[in-house]
């Protein structure tokens, strides 16, 4: 979105004198123009106004203009981007922080109304999120409906489902030592909060957060990714659309943008992408001792041990994959440990399965997602063309750098101080790595940071339970991949390197909730030993003050001590 | 600092001890936790019966129970594993050095961890006594205690942690917090913060005793209101003020004697340097004129006289900065209510704590200001409730502690799907088309007869369909 500065004319309400102007509108300098302003309160007023080009002045965003005249003039445009600074972002957290103190984000209502705004949206956008999710990454439609728009209607739903539930304060026990009291936890917003989102899933990974921080009744601010700038816009432009924009907003950009964000004290940093950017979000929160929630990604393994079924096997792999995002995703199979004598079979399988699914030539195929961007096709092409790899490509391998387009690409048997083994790969390419005995793979899993999941295939009961005992991972699947993210019953997150916090249904929900400790008491039932002056009995609470036993205080304050 | 000599190395064996696996094993937790049992013998009973109820019994099971699957993951059944997380770390401080030490470290051991614990070297015997003692009862290649200063401190924020649980001030919270940055280590901070009291103006002179009593014993009782639950201050309404303060003269003469400094109620200052902090904040010339009681200092025993000011101006330091000692000053209001607006405009406390029987009020408390806990009508007691999680919010504090919550904080849950090779809907793998997309749509949105529908071949096309 681009904008302009407009000096108001005449009667034009003082309180309002900056407007924005859609990018798609032709304007020009100095000329007086009969304007068409829609704002929060009227919409289409007509009024008169000259325009005039302030570039370092502040842009007033609560009110959008349009040109009604169909005149092409010369424009003066000005990026929105370049004023997005740190002033800017402050004015922003001031407002939502303003409408969150109204209470009006906490009010079941409120919460309700926006998710279904969102379910809406959804719905009624379902076209354009698709060929915005194209345009980013030639998503195949089917692929961009299972892993972004039905999850962020299923999430909506469940929201939607679970909301009154959900807020409903628990009841906790109470104890001897606060009798007669009650107790309850009660789940409060925790204000503004900011989701910073990533581009391999640029929809349901930036709307997901989003409806946790709604269903918790915070104000958020969402920064979508600028490496997919199809999706960025849209979402911005219907969020403009179909959310109050009072408590929920979306800021474009990238590096300066995110920065003059993160300079901003916020209640909560929810963030999902690299490790490297998560240590600069934490540094950033630790100013103003903001929780965060790093949704970070990792080498992600998957066993396979030799009594699999191999076609299932391989087919889940195939979906675990390239199905989803080409790789790019953040739980797909990173690499493959099987038996030596396994692997020939294993590969025979999966290069069936790629061809079953995206036909003989993989590089015609519109069931597959393309890669990013030209840096990520680069980076991938010097994992594939490392001396130490190059060799080893035992399916695929073809690339078209005019297309930003890899093949499922398979290695066998690469060095483990190879980048491909080092590095998260984010892409197709799959390594397998062979090991004598399968049970030798949970030492090669262990010797490495914690993965975001790890999956195993098996039919041995025994290995299934030692690998969910001995591996620690933030999810795991036995006999799938990536299935576990759709169980919103389950928490997503990592642990280590690959992130700390979770989300997806109720625990997106505790993810932006504060638990409130509240204890009622009555002003009845005091022992009077719980207070001074100390008769000999009561000599047992200065002795726990002295020990500084904090039960021991406590129990003597309230006359259960024993001695 | 013979503690740090090898530091790395000991670490390291650490580690590898937690990766035998020695650590995860129920046994071990238990045996730990009753050695540690046996180091605070006075309290075990209390203890160990939380800890053991919190550990026999777990959500996993509700978890299990209510796992509501989406149909696409049929036949597959969903679990939480809670696992530990390594090897964690422990910085505690000063004002109750065992409490805030042993807690944190029985969540550590029940959840499976192996930790290391800094106590605070600002209480020097009893960090001794907990690095030459405890070791005795616990297993060492699992549970350290190093002592030392900020020194020993910041080697020890340069080791890679699975998480640091720290108690203490917002300034090096924030320096935690940073050193965690490098390692991306999950951190705990319990903090402070102002916690304030309001106090309605009660009709009945019961309930008036009663409150009085309780924040008396909350405030000067608590570790000479060095305790980061402790009130800070008071809000009341203008004209209930002087019969509070009346009150509380009598009530503080009779509960600690004509003489405080002489009988042992009330527990001294724990160092020079606070000393002279809290000094400084009542010699303030602006702040002096709003003593109304006490006020009296004995630097030589670092004994502070319990005092009460009225309306000390809120821009000095006793009103800006957290007093963590026996200072209280009231802030006097026109009306009760306006005491959320003046809560709402500082940083959220751990705690406010409301002294007030209009039920309208109480709910206004309840939703429209935020900390880490609310007590009603008491102080300082919500500490014993383990079934409540015992944590702050903003500057108070990041994370939570106390009975099953503590477990929580030192475990990671993960999230485990077990499928079997028999079933897989065909309609999961490409190459797509139309008719896999429409009944995927039906099971996404649960919808059963949808899916007959497609399967029949009697429902073709979907709505909103985006060509490509």
């Amino acid at each position: 979105m681009r904008s302009l500065c407009v000096e108001p004319f005449q009667n034009f309400s003082s309180q309002l004198p900056f407007v924005t102007v859609l990018w798609n509108s032709v304007v020009d300098t100095g000329a007086r123009r009969t304007l068409t302003y829609c704002s929060p309160w009227k919409t289409n007023h007509k009024h008169e106004a000259v325009l005039f080009p302030l570039p370092s002045r502040p842009i007033r965003k609560s009110l959008c203009i349009c040109l009604s005249s169909s005149a092409k003039l010369p424009v003066m445009m000005e990026e929105k981007k370049k004023t997005f600074d740190a002033n800017e972002a402050a004015l922003l957290v001031k407002e939502l922080n303003e409408s969150f103190r109204t209470g009006k984000t906490k009010s079941y209502e409120w919460r309700v109304s926006q998710l279904k705004s969102i379910e809406k949206m959804v719905v009624e956008r379902e076209k354009d999120i698709c060929e915005a999710l194209y345009k980013d990454l030639s998503k195949p439609e089917f692929e961009a409906f299972v892993s972004e728009i039905a999850m962020v209607k299923s999430s909506c739903k469940e929201a939607l489902k679970e909301l009154k539930h959900w807020m409903k304060p628990e009841k906790a026990k109470t104890s001897m030592e606060t009798y007669p009291s009650s107790a309850e936890i009660v789940s409060e917003p925790l204000g503004a909060v900011l989701v910073i989102s990533t581009w391999n899933y640029p929809f349901s990974l930036s709307v997901k957060p989003v409806i946790g921080a709604i269903t918790a009744g915070n104000a958020t601010v969402l920064k979508p990714s600028e490496i997919a700038p199809a999706t960025s816009s849209l979402l911005s432009k219907l969020f403009e659309e179909y959310l109050d924009r009072s408590a929920v907003r979306v800021v474009e950009g990238d590096v300066p943008q995110t920065t003059a964000l993160l300079e901003q004290k916020w209640d909560k940093i929810f963030y999902t992408g690299s490790p490297r950017v998560g240590r600069i979000i934490m540094t950033a929160a630790a100013k103003h001792l903001t929780p965060v929630v790093l949704e970070l990604g990792g080498k992600c393994p998957a066993v396979i041990d030799s009594d699999v079924d191999l076609q299932v096997t391989a087919r889940r792999i195939v979906a675990g994959k390239w199905q989803a995002n080409n790789g790019q995703a953040c739980i797909s199979v990173d690499y493959i440990i099987t038996t030596k004598d396994f692997a020939p079979k294993l590969i025979d399988a999966l290069r069936k399965g790629i061809e079953e699914c995206f036909g003989t030539d993989p590089m015609e195929s519109k069931d597959i997602s393309r890669i990013v961007s030209s840096n990520h096709f680069s980076r991938l092409q010097s994992l594939m063309d490392e001396y130490k790899v190059y060799n080893k490509i035992v399916v695929g391998g073809q690339r078209n750098q005019k297309e930003l387009k890899i093949a499922p690409t398979i290695f066998l048997d690469v060095p483990g101080d190879s980048q491909l083994m080092q590095e998260e790969i984010f892409g197709p390419l799959l390594p397998i790595i062979t090991v004598e005995n399968v049970k030798d793979s949970i030492d090669l899993i262990n010797s490495k940071p914690k993965p975001l999941a790890a999956y195993l295939f098996t039919n041995n009961d025994k290995l299934k339970n030692y690998f969910v005992q001995s591996v620690s991972s933030g999810g795991m699947a036995i006999n799938d991949t990536v299935l576990h993210v759709t169980v919103s019953s389950l928490p997503f997150g990592g642990v280590g390197e690959s992130g700390m916090g979770s989300y997806h249904g109720k625990f997106s929900f505790d993810a932006f909730s504060h638990k409130k400790a509240v204890l009622y008491r009555s002003f009845s039932g005091d022992s009077s030993v719980r207070y001074p002056p100390y008769t000999p009995e009561k000599q047992k609470l200065i002795k726990a003050v002295m020990n500084g036993g904090i039960f021991n205080i406590i129990l003597a304050l309230m006359g259960w001590s024993r001695d | 600092m013979e503690g740090v000599k090898g530091l790395e190395s000991d670490l390291e064996a650490m580690r590898q001890y937690f990766r035998s696996g020695k650590t995860k094993d129920t046994a071990w937790r238990q045996s730990q936790l009753k050695g540690l049992l046996l180091f605070i013998k006075e309290n075990e009973k209390h203890i160990f019966n939380a800890l053991k109820k919190d550990l026999g019994k777990h959500p996993v099971e509700a978890y299990r129970d209510e796992a509501k699957l989406p149909r696409v993951a049929l036949l597959s059944s969903a679990e939480l594993v809670p696992e530990p997380l390594g090897l964690v770390l422990i910085i505690s401080s000063w004002n109750f050095p065992f409490g805030i030490s042993l807690e944190p470290l029985i969540g550590a051991i029940a959840a499976g961890n192996t930790a290391v614990l800094k106590p605070s070297e600002l209480a020097p015997a009893s960090s001794s006594l907990l690095a030459n003692v405890l070791p005795t009862y616990l297993d060492n290649k699992a549970v350290k205690v190093i002592q030392g200063g900020p020194a020993v401190g910041e080697r020890l924020l340069q080791q890679k942690w699975d998480k640091i649980f720290f108690t203490g001030s917002a300034r090096v919270g924030r320096i935690i917090m940073s050193a965690a940055v490098n390692h991306l280590t999950p951190t705990v901070l319990e903090l402070g913060g102002k916690s304030p009291a309001v106090v309605d103006s009660l009709a009945s002179s019961w309930d008036k005793q009663v409150t009085v009593n309780r924040i008396l014993v909350s405030k000067f009782g608590a570790c000479a209101g060095q305790a980061c639950i402790a009130i800070d201050y008071i809000l009341v309404e203008k004209r209930f003020a002087s019969t509070l303060v009346e009150l509380m003269k009598v009530m503080i003469k009779k509960m600690f004697g004509e003489n405080p400094r002489e009988t042992n109620a009330i527990a001294r200052i724990v160092n020079q340097q606070h000393f002279l902090r809290l000094k400084s904040l009542l010699r303030d010339p602006a702040v002096q004129n709003s003593i109304v009681y006490g006020g009296s200092l004995d630097e030589k025993n670092l004994f502070v006289e319990p005092t009460i000011l009225v309306d000390p101006p809120l821009d000095a330091a006793i009103m800006t900065e957290e007093i963590f000692g026996p200072l209280l000053p009231i802030i006097t209001l026109d009306n009760v209510e306006d005491s959320i607006a003046f809560i709402n405009s500082k940083p959220k406390p751990l705690a406010i704590y409301a002294f007030i029987k209009n039920e309208k009020l109480k709910r206004r408390m309840l939703s429209e200001t935020s900390s880490g806990s609310l007590v009603f009508n008491d102080a300082v007691i919500q500490y014993a409730a383990d079934s409540l999680p015992f944590g702050g919010i903003g500057e108070s504090g990041v994370g939570k502690y106390h009975g099953k919550f503590s477990f929580d904080t030192f475990s990671h849950y993960k999230a485990v799907t077990r499928r079997s090779f028999l079933t897989d809907f065909w309609y999961r793998f490409p190459p797509w088309n139309d008719y896999k997309l429409l009944l995927l749509e039906a099971t996404y949105n649960f919808d059963y007869l949808g899916m007959l529908l497609v399967i029949l071949g009697l429902k073709r096309r979907r709505q909103n369909s985006g060509g490509m």
